[in-house]
């Protein structure tokens, strides 16, 4: 973490490494790191009432398959709403790219190699559509998208003639069910086990390494240019809870199935989409747009473009999502995604996103879909009913929004 | 007299941060008492804790009021007690009338259903009252400022306002509309009507006020009577040392024609008809600084604006030569690979990301300037903000401060290290010392002369003539969208300026 907070960042000629306290550090930081710990939180309470079902390697397999999609269209969500917008018809695009892609297979017959690319280049054009009216014509987002949202349910109803249209080849379900191959087979004589998926402990191994590496280097290079670090106790802690908790569920996929074909992809996307918006010209860029419209424009940053870009990048996820949701039900029907636009939105507030734009971040957004995803699959597992579980859902999103308004304002 | 208001050993600390130690404040019962001090000297923060907008319980302290003590908790409770606070922003609904806006939060009403007539019939009386005579269904954002800025004390006086606090009343208006609001508060000083200013123009202070207090870093400095206020005085109190010129010396080196702009024509963006600049030529050389005078809606910002990208205007059309060469400067982004930088008026609205911190707003307009194939680098980035925080002197503890939290001298410097950082040949600087402090004023100078120095060419727009007069090598005077004459700075005076602005508008009329 390079980040400072300017209410501690006071006399930093020299990095404060051992003068604040992990405690102080922590109470300025909470906003930070507040819904992090809402997650272990909500875990270990769902772990100890489902009696450990939660955490067991089927159910964490199925957390992933669960929430991919949401995820997923969170990052392109954080996007849009960094840049001061909002997108309402990402869940009616879901259904209608997942309906385009059954017809297109199933009723034209077309090859897997060409449904998938061709259904992205359609969730592009409608990113592009939506946001042509939204950023060169200055529409608001919210009318263009509720229109949108209307627009691609009628047209997957259309699309499917009110059927359910499937089920699909082997090879499109892998994008979602799919799991890749162990191609490290001699990690299980090591542990000397029968069920063990090498490739996901070495991977999940890897990247905790990679993590703990990347940290200690932009630390000392924060220090180097005399940039605030976070308490060494404090860093220490942060990385071992990190790196634990990837470690802990690689092995849980490993003694199930492996690695999700989808927790790659989506594992993927998570890094590039933070680095973009952290480490990239492009991303600051958009926080400029979203954090003051005029002054970015008048700082030579093309805003209109900007914004066209963001829905282009919406639609593409959501088609994306869309073929992955598709892939999962092994069928498109015409309700398909319905909601999910909630969900997806709901996700982006709850990770720290701001409704007036500037404000949010990628981490932010994937740990509060994991927030969302957590709650619906551990009251799914006690038998909870979708209504208690709307209300509870409901109440989560308006505490988290609260916590970070009194955050803000102390 | 008495003393309406006494406000004892006021201290108000926010994290990290005592913003009032010890304030001692005292105001008589029906006397005009100016307050003063550079920004960020707590002014503004003294007259939150005496509306209640920081409640009673977050400060410590006494205050008097009328003899008793008061324990505001809310501004609700400051204005049953007949404190009214008119704040720099004003806080009036514009497409709400003027009738409306007067009662809102106050409307003449039974049972909750509003009584109109007699709404208006108050209105009216209390427009006569501030000497305006529009009529009170008339929209409030129809009005110009300095009308809006009457109807916040008409709303005020209908509140029945034994005090009334004025943040920078006339930052916004021009010379003829500030007179007439510094009348105004002479005359409800004889209605018994006692007054606190808040203002950063001496002569204005020194115009109406009985009193002065003056603030430094969050303590009293010193209260004067009438016969001991001189600016001179002020000013020293103020930046706590005797600051012998308002304008830091400079001997000019002016080379060859730097920015050339000819028969530059504008239209209205909505007002198909309206040309709003008319045929505008001038010029820029190396190492000048030159000047727009005029008055409000002369044309000036609009000249700016639409040379800048054409961010202002339509139709726009004219020729832009920079080193001799005619360059495109048809968007921002060209204009900047022009060599063009324009500092806006309205720094929080058009100039920064104020929810960003000091040092991505100074990289927000050559971000490839800390970035290697479009990957920021962030150790680069606080080098570079380390550097003009030093440079210009923001005063900060650090470069990571989000700017709104910055004084409005501090919030300056940022947005022109911003332009610095993109390296433009000419600046063209909107009202670059509007709202800030003597103090800070004079370092914004300071910078200005220093980038004259370095060979670009300075554009320097403003409402204070004396500042024009004080800084500017030549001065173009603008009038109803045309420029109707050049200064050379031998000859300019105020008296020349106006004489051309008044001549071209008894033209325009006679026309």
């Amino acid at each position: 973490m390079t980040t400072t907070d300017p209410n501690t960042g006071v006399a930093n000629e020299r990095p404060q490494t051992e003068t604040t306290g992990i405690g102080a550090y922590l109470g300025s930081h909470l906003r930070e790191y507040g819904m992090l710990f809402a997650l272990i939180a909500i875990m270990a309470f769902f772990q100890f009432v489902t009696d450990g079902t939660l955490l067991r390697p089927v159910n964490i397999t199925n957390l992933f398959l669960q929430n991919s999609y949401i995820i997923i269209m969170a990052l392109g969500m954080l996007l849009v709403i960094v840049a001061g917008h909002i997108d309402l018809s990402v869940g009616s695009v879901v259904g209608f790219v997942g309906a385009l892609a059954a017809v297109m297979m199933v009723n034209w017959g077309w090859p897997v190699w060409l449904t998938i690319p061709a259904c992205l280049l359609v969730g592009i054009a409608i990113g592009a559509a939506q946001g042509y009216w939204v950023a060169y014509w200055r529409i608001p987002s919210f009318i263009v998208t509720l229109a949108g949202m209307l627009v691609f349910r009628g047209a997957s109803l259309w699309l499917l003639e009110g059927q359910s249209v499937g089920p699909f080849e082997r090879s499109f379900q892998a994008l979602s069910t799919g799991f890749v191959p162990d191609l490290l087979p001699f990690v299980k004589s090591v542990f000397g086990m029968e069920r063990l998926n090498g490739l996901a402990l070495v991977v999940g191994l890897l990247i905790a390494l990679a993590i703990v590496w990347n940290g200690l280097r932009s630390r000392r290079q924060a220090a180097a240019y005399g940039m605030d670090t976070e308490p060494f106790g404090f860093f220490v802690m942060r990385n071992a809870l990190v790196a634990g908790a990837i470690v802990f569920v690689a092995w849980k996929l490993a003694t199930f199935r492996g690695l999700p074909n989808v927790l790659i992809t989506m594992g993927v996307l998570i890094v590039i989409y933070a680095f973009l918006t952290e480490n990239t010209t492009l991303g600051r860029r958009i926080y400029a747009v979203g954090g003051n419209l005029k002054a970015a424009k008048l700082s030579g940053i093309k805003a209109e473009r900007l914004t066209f870009l963001t829905f282009v990048n919406m639609g593409m996820l959501a088609a994306l999502a869309g073929l992955i949701f598709a892939a999962r039900l092994n069928t498109a029907t015409p309700k398909a995604g319905a909601s999910f636009e909630l969900d997806v939105i709901a996700a982006v507030f709850i990770g720290g996103a701001s409704m007036s734009g500037g404000v949010g971040r990628i981490v932010g957004a994937v740990v509060g879909a994991f927030i969302m995803g957590v709650m619906n699959n551990g009251m799914s597992i006690l038998g909870i009913g979708i209504d208690y579980q709307q209300v509870i859902k409901g109440l989560v999103l308006l505490a988290a929004v609260i916590f970070d308004v009194y955050n803000k304002n102390k | 007299m008495a003393a309406l208001l006494e406000m004892r050993s006021i201290t108000k600390t926010f994290p990290g941060v005592k913003a009032l130690d010890q304030v001692t404040f005292t105001v008589e019962e029906g006397e005009i008492h100016a307050l003063v001090g550079e920004n960020g000297a707590g002014k503004s923060t003294l007259m939150k804790v005496l509306s209640g907008v920081y409640p009673h319980g977050s400060y410590e302290g006494q205050i008097l009021y009328d003899g008793q003590e008061a324990r505001f908790r809310d501004i609700a409770g400051s204005e049953a007690a007949g404190i009214v606070i008119i704040h720099q922003e004003l806080a009036l609904v514009p497409l709400l009338s003027i009738a409306e806006n007067l009662f809102l939060g106050n409307e003449q009403s039974q049972g909750g259903v509003i009584n109109w007539p007699a709404t208006y019939r108050r209105t009216e009386e209390l427009l006569a009252k501030v000497g305006l005579s529009d009529p009170p269904t008339r929209l409030v954002g129809k009005i110009g400022v300095g009308k809006q800025q009457l109807v916040e004390i008409a709303k005020a006086l209908a509140k029945k306002v034994r005090l009334l606090i004025l943040d920078e009343p006339t930052a916004a208006l021009q010379e003829n509309d500030s007179q007439k609001l510094l009348e105004l508060i002479l005359e409800l000083k004889q209605q018994g009507v006692t007054s606190i200013i808040i203002s950063h123009k001496l002569n204005e202070v020194r115009r109406v006020a009985d009193r002065v207090t003056v603030l430094r870093d969050g303590a009293t400095v010193s209260t004067m009577d009438g016969s001991e206020v001189t600016e001179d005085r002020i000013i020293r109190d103020m930046v706590g040392r005797d600051m012998a010129h308002r304008y830091p010396a400079r001997t000019p080196k002016i080379g060859e024609v730097l920015m050339e702009v000819a028969n530059w024509d504008v239209w209205h963006p909505e007002q198909a008809e309206r040309q709003v600049i008319r045929g505008a030529s001038f010029n820029v050389r190396k190492g000048e600084i030159v000047g727009i005078a005029g008055l409000m809606g002369a044309g000036r910002t609009e000249l700016a604006m639409s040379l800048f990208g054409r961010s202002y205007g339509r139709a726009v059309s004219g020729e832009v030569r920079v080193g001799g060469r005619p360059v495109d400067t048809s968007t921002v982004p060209r204009a900047i690979d022009a060599g063009l930088a324009y500092v806006t008026e309205d720094r929080k609205e058009l100039g920064l990301v104020l929810e960003e911190p000091i040092s991505k707003n100074i990289t927000l307009a050559n971000l490839p300037g800390v970035a290697r194939g479009g990957v920021l680098s962030r150790g680069e980035e606080r080098q570079v903000a380390e550097r003009y925080r030093e440079a210009m002197n923001i005063r900060t503890p650090t470069v990571f401060q989000k700017v709104v939290n910055l004084s409005g001298g501090n919030q300056q410097k940022v947005v022109l290290s911003k332009w610095l950082y993109a390296d433009p040949q000419v600046l063209i600087l909107d009202e670059p010392t509007r709202g800030i402090d003597v103090g800070a004023k004079f370092e914004i100078y300071s910078i200005m002369n220093q980038l004259a120095a370095e060979g670009r060419g300075v554009v320097m727009i403003s409402s204070e003539m004396p500042e024009l007069l004080g800084m500017c090598d030549r001065i173009y005077v603008m009038s109803k969208g045309s420029i109707v004459g050049e200064l050379a700075r031998g000859e300019a005076s105020q008296e020349r300026i106006m004489e051309l602005i008044l001549a071209n508008e008894r033209g325009a009329a006679a026309r």
